[in-house]
C-alpha cells in the first residue's frame, strides 16, 4: 500500500486499566476514504480504540499517527474527527437546532451558514422540523440520528461511530446503513465504525478488524474474512460454520472425521492437526452413496430463504443451510467442494486460542 | 367487577389517608399552624386585637429599612462569596471521580455537626484583638487587624457556616453530568472554558439556584452571627426581629417584621427562578 495512502496509522499502542491488559500491542492503518469496521465480541476494546484515535484515552505505549502527524497527545478538541458516541451524548439543555450548531459556533461560522448545515443535517438524518425540540422528548432512535447530524455537519476528515445504529430497529437500522453510506460517498469521509453485528460489518465495510480480548484477530475485505477466516474464533464470530478438528494428509487433502476430503490448501505440511471450517450452505447433501460420508438429518427448521438442517455423521453435528429439504430422519450423504473447505492452523495452548497468535 | 375495582380504591384511599396522616398532622402542627400565627399576629395590633397594617409598616421606619438595607448587603455578599468558593471545589471534587459520594458529603457535613455556636465563636477567637490571627501577625511583626465587629467578620462567618449549603447541590448535579457528554463537547472542538462556559455551567444551574436560596435565606434571616461576630454593634434584620420578641416582648411588631421578610425572600427566589427558566436554551445565539 502507497504511504501516502495512510491516514491514520496506530502503532504498537498498548493500553491497561488497573491490571487489565486491554489492548495489546495493536498495529493498524487506516487508508483515506475508507470504511473500516471494528467487529468483536462486547468488552473485546473496540470502544477504547476508537477512544484513542479520538483522544480521550492516551495510550500507555505507542503511538497515533494522523496525516503524518504524530497526534498521540494532541487533545481530542484538536483533532480533525469527529465522534458519535455509544450512548449518544446530546446536550440536553440545548435544543436539537443548537446540538447540531455546537461545533460550528466554536468555529464560529456565520448565522447564515450554521442554519443551512441545521436544515441539510436534519434532512439527512430524516429528522425535517425536529429543530426546536429538546433532547429529552426524542426517541433513542431519533437522539441517536442527531447525534450523527451533530458530527458530520463539522465535515471531519474522519467520523469514528462507536455502535451509531445500536437503538434503531431493523427496518430504520438498514435504511441508517445505506444512508451512512451514501454519506460517506458524497462527503469523502474515513469511517471508523465500531459494532458487534457482524452482519453490519459484512454489508458496511470495506475493510473489517476482527478484534478479540484487545487483538487483532483478522483484517481484511468482508469476502476475505468470511471465505477464509485465519482462525477458528473469526469463522465462528463472522457467521455460522462448521468449525472441526481434523488432520492434513498431505497438501490438498485433508481427512475430516476419518474421510478424506480434496482441499486446495497447501504448506501446512503432512500429518498435521489443522482446523477446517466449512460455512453452512457449503454443505451439500446427496444420496448416500455420492457422499464423502454418510449421515441422518436429525432437525429441520424453516428460516425464510432457506431451511437449516442438522445432520449427524461420523459423531460430529453438522449445520447445513439448503433451499431443498431433506426431511428428519432421512439417510444422506455429505459432499463439500474442495474451495470450500478452509483449513485453520490449530491453536497450540487455550492461551494462544483466546489471543488468536496462530496467524 | 366495577364495585369490587370501587371497593378497592376506596381501601386504597384509605390506606393512602392513614399512611400519610403523621406527615399530614405534622406539617399542621409545626408547619401550618405557626404560619398561621405568624400571620395573624402580624396583622393584628397589639391592644385591641383589631386587623392593621402597622406592623408591616414598620419595615418603613429609617432604622429598620436600613438595618433590612445593611442586612441584603451581607447576606448577597456571602451567598456569591460561597458561589465562588463553592463552584470551583464542586468541579475540582466531581473531577476526583471519588467512588462513593457519600464520602464527599460526609467531608462537608462533618464541620456541620459541631454546633453552630461554637463554630462561630471559634472564629471569634480567630478574629479578635488578641485573636489567633493578629497574634499571627504580630509575630511576624506586622500591624494588626481589626476585623471583629465589623461587617466584614459577620460575612466571613457567614461564608464559613454556610458554605456547605452551597456545595452539596452544586456537586450533587456536577456528579451527575456524563463524562461523554463533556467529551463530545471536546470532540466538536470546545477547549475547557468553552465546555465550562457552554456545557458544564448551563447543566448546573439547578444546583447553583437551590444552592443560592439555601445559603441567601439563612444569611439574610440569621442574628446569631451578627450577635457574635458583630459584637451587637453592627445590627441585622434577624437581630431586630428577635429583639422585638424578647426584649419589647412585642409580638406583634416581630410577626410583622417577619411576614415582610417573608415576602421579600419569596420575591427574591422568584426572580432567580424566573431569571433561570428564562434563560434556558435561548441564550446561546
Ligand atoms: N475507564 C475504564 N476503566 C477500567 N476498565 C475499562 C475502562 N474502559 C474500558 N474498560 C475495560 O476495557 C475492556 C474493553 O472495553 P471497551 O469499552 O473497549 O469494549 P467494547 O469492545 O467497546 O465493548 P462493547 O461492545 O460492550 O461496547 C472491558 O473489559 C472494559 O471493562
Ligand atoms: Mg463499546
Amino acid at each position: 500500500m502507497a504511504q501516502e495512502n495512510k491516514l491514520i496509522t496506530l502503532e504498537n499502542i498498548t493500553k491497561k486499566y488497573g491490571g487489565q491488559v486491554v489492548l495489546d500491542d495493536l498495529n493498524l492503518y487506516i487508508r483515506e476514504n475508507e470504511f473500516l469496521t471494528l467487529l468483536g465480541p462486547s468488552g473485546c476494546g473496540k470502544t477504547t480504540t476508537l477512544r484513542i484515535i479520538g483522544g480521550f484515552e492516551t495510550p500507555d505505549t505507542g503511538r497515533v499517527i494522523f496525516d503524518g502527524q504524530d497526534i498521540t497527545n494532541l487533545p481530542p478538541n484538536k483533532r480533525q474527527l469527529n465522534t458519535v458516541f455509544q450512548k449518544y451524548a446530546l446536550f440536553t439543555h440545548m435544543t436539537i437546532a443548537e446540538n447540531i450548531a455546537f461545533g460550528l459556533k466554536i468555529k464560529k461560522k456565520s448565522k447564515q451558514y450554521i442554519q443551512d448545515k441545521i436544515d441539510y443535517a436534519l434532512k439527512l438524518v430524516n429528522l425535517d422540523g425536529f429543530g426546536k425540540r429538546m433532547p429529552d422528548s426524542l426517541s433513542g432512535g431519533q437522539q441517536q440520528r442527531i447525534a450523527i447530524a451533530r458530527a458530520i455537519v463539522n465535515e471531519p476528515k474522519v467520523l469514528l461511530l462507536d455502535e451509531p445504529l445500536g437503538a434503531l430497529d431493523l427496518k430504520l437500522r438498514q435504511d441508517m446503513q445505506y444512508e451512512l453510506i451514501r454519506l460517506k460517498n458524497e462527503l469523502g469521509i474515513t469511517f471508523v465504525y465500531v459494532t458487534h453485528d457482524q452482519e453490519e460489518a459484512l454489508t458496511m465495510s470495506d475493510t473489517i478488524m476482527v478484534m478479540n480480548q484487545g487483538y487483532i484477530q483478522q483484517i481484511g475485505s468482508p469476502e476475505m474474512i468470511y471465505n477464509e477466516p485465519k482462525n477458528a474464533f473469526v469463522a465462528d464470530f463472522i457467521g455460522e460454520s462448521n468449525i472441526i478438528g481434523a488432520t492434513m494428509i498431505q497438501d490438498r487433502l485433508v481427512e475430516i472425521l476419518g474421510a478424506k476430503f480434496a482441499c486446495v490448501d497447501e504448506g501446512f505440511g503432512t500429518n498435521q492437526p489443522v482446523d477446517v471450517v466449512i460455512r453452512p450452505e457449503d454443505v451439500d447433501l446427496v444420496e448416500p452413496e455420492q457422499g464423502t460420508i454418510q449421515g441422518v438429518v436429525t432437525s429441520l427448521i424453516f428460516k425464510g430463504v432457506h431451511y437449516e438442517m442438522e445432520v449427524e455423521a461420523n459423531g460430529f453435528t453438522w449445520l447445513v443451510h439448503s433451499t431443498d429439504l431433506s426431511p428428519v430422519g432421512k439417510q444422506v450423504g455429505i459432499k463439500v467442494d474442495p474451495f470450500d473447505i478452509q483449513i485453520m492452523n490449530k491453536p497450540e495452548s487455550e492461551d494462544e486460542e483466546a489471543v488468536g497468535i496462530n496467524e | 367487577m366495577n364495585k369490587r375495582e370501587g371497593r378497592l380504591a376506596k381501601q386504597n384511599k384509605l390506606r393512602q389517608l392513614l399512611l400519610s396522616s403523621p406527615y399530614v398532622l405534622w406539617s399542621i402542627g409545626f408547619i401550618i399552624l405557626p404560619l398561621v400565627m405568624v400571620v395573624y399576629y402580624g396583622l393584628t395590633s397589639r391592644d385591641g386585637g383589631g386587623f392593621t397594617l402597622e406592623n408591616l409598616k414598620l419595615i418603613w421606619e429609617p432604622t429598620h429599612r436600613a438595618t433590612l438595607i445593611l442586612s441584603v448587603q451581607l447576606s448577597v455578599i456571602s451567598t456569591i462569596l460561597c458561589l465562588l468558593i463553592a463552584y470551583p471545589l464542586a468541579l475540582a471534587l466531581r473531577s476526583l471521580r471519588l467512588k462513593s459520594n457519600g464520602f464527599v458529603i460526609l467531608l462537608f457535613m462533618l464541620p456541620m455537626w459541631m454546633n453552630f455556636l461554637l463554630r462561630t465563636i471559634a472564629w471569634q477567637n480567630i478574629l479578635e484583638k488578641n485573636g489567633v490571627i493578629n497574634m499571627l501577625l504580630s509575630a511576624v511583626g506586622l500591624p494588626k487587624l481589626n476585623i471583629i465587629n465589623t461587617p466584614t467578620a459577620i460575612v466571613l462567618g457567614m461564608v464559613y457556616d454556610f458554605l456547605p449549603f452551597m456545595i452539596i447541590p452544586i456537586y450533587n448535579v456536577l456528579s451527575k453530568i456524563g463524562d461523554d457528554v463533556i467529551q463530545a463537547a471536546a470532540d466538536l472542538g470546545a477547549n475547557y472554558f468553552q465546555i465550562l462556559w457552554r456545557v458544564i455551567l448551563p447543566l448546573s444551574k439547578p444546583g447553583i439556584v437551590s444552592g443560592l436560596t439555601m445559603v441567601f435565606v439563612p444569611s439574610l434571616t440569621t442574628f446569631v452571627i451578627s450577635d457574635i461576630l458583630g459584637g451587637g454593634n453592627i445590627l441585622l434584620i434577624g437581630k431586630v426581629i428577635e429583639q422585638k420578641f424578647k426584649m419589647a416582648n412585642d409580638w406583634n411588631a416581630g410577626c410583622g417584621l417577619s411576614l415582610v421578610l417573608m415576602v421579600f425572600i419569596f420575591i427574591c427566589m422568584a426572580i432567580v427562578q424566573k431569571y433561570d427558566k428564562d434563560s434556558e436554551g435561548t441564550s446561546v445565539w
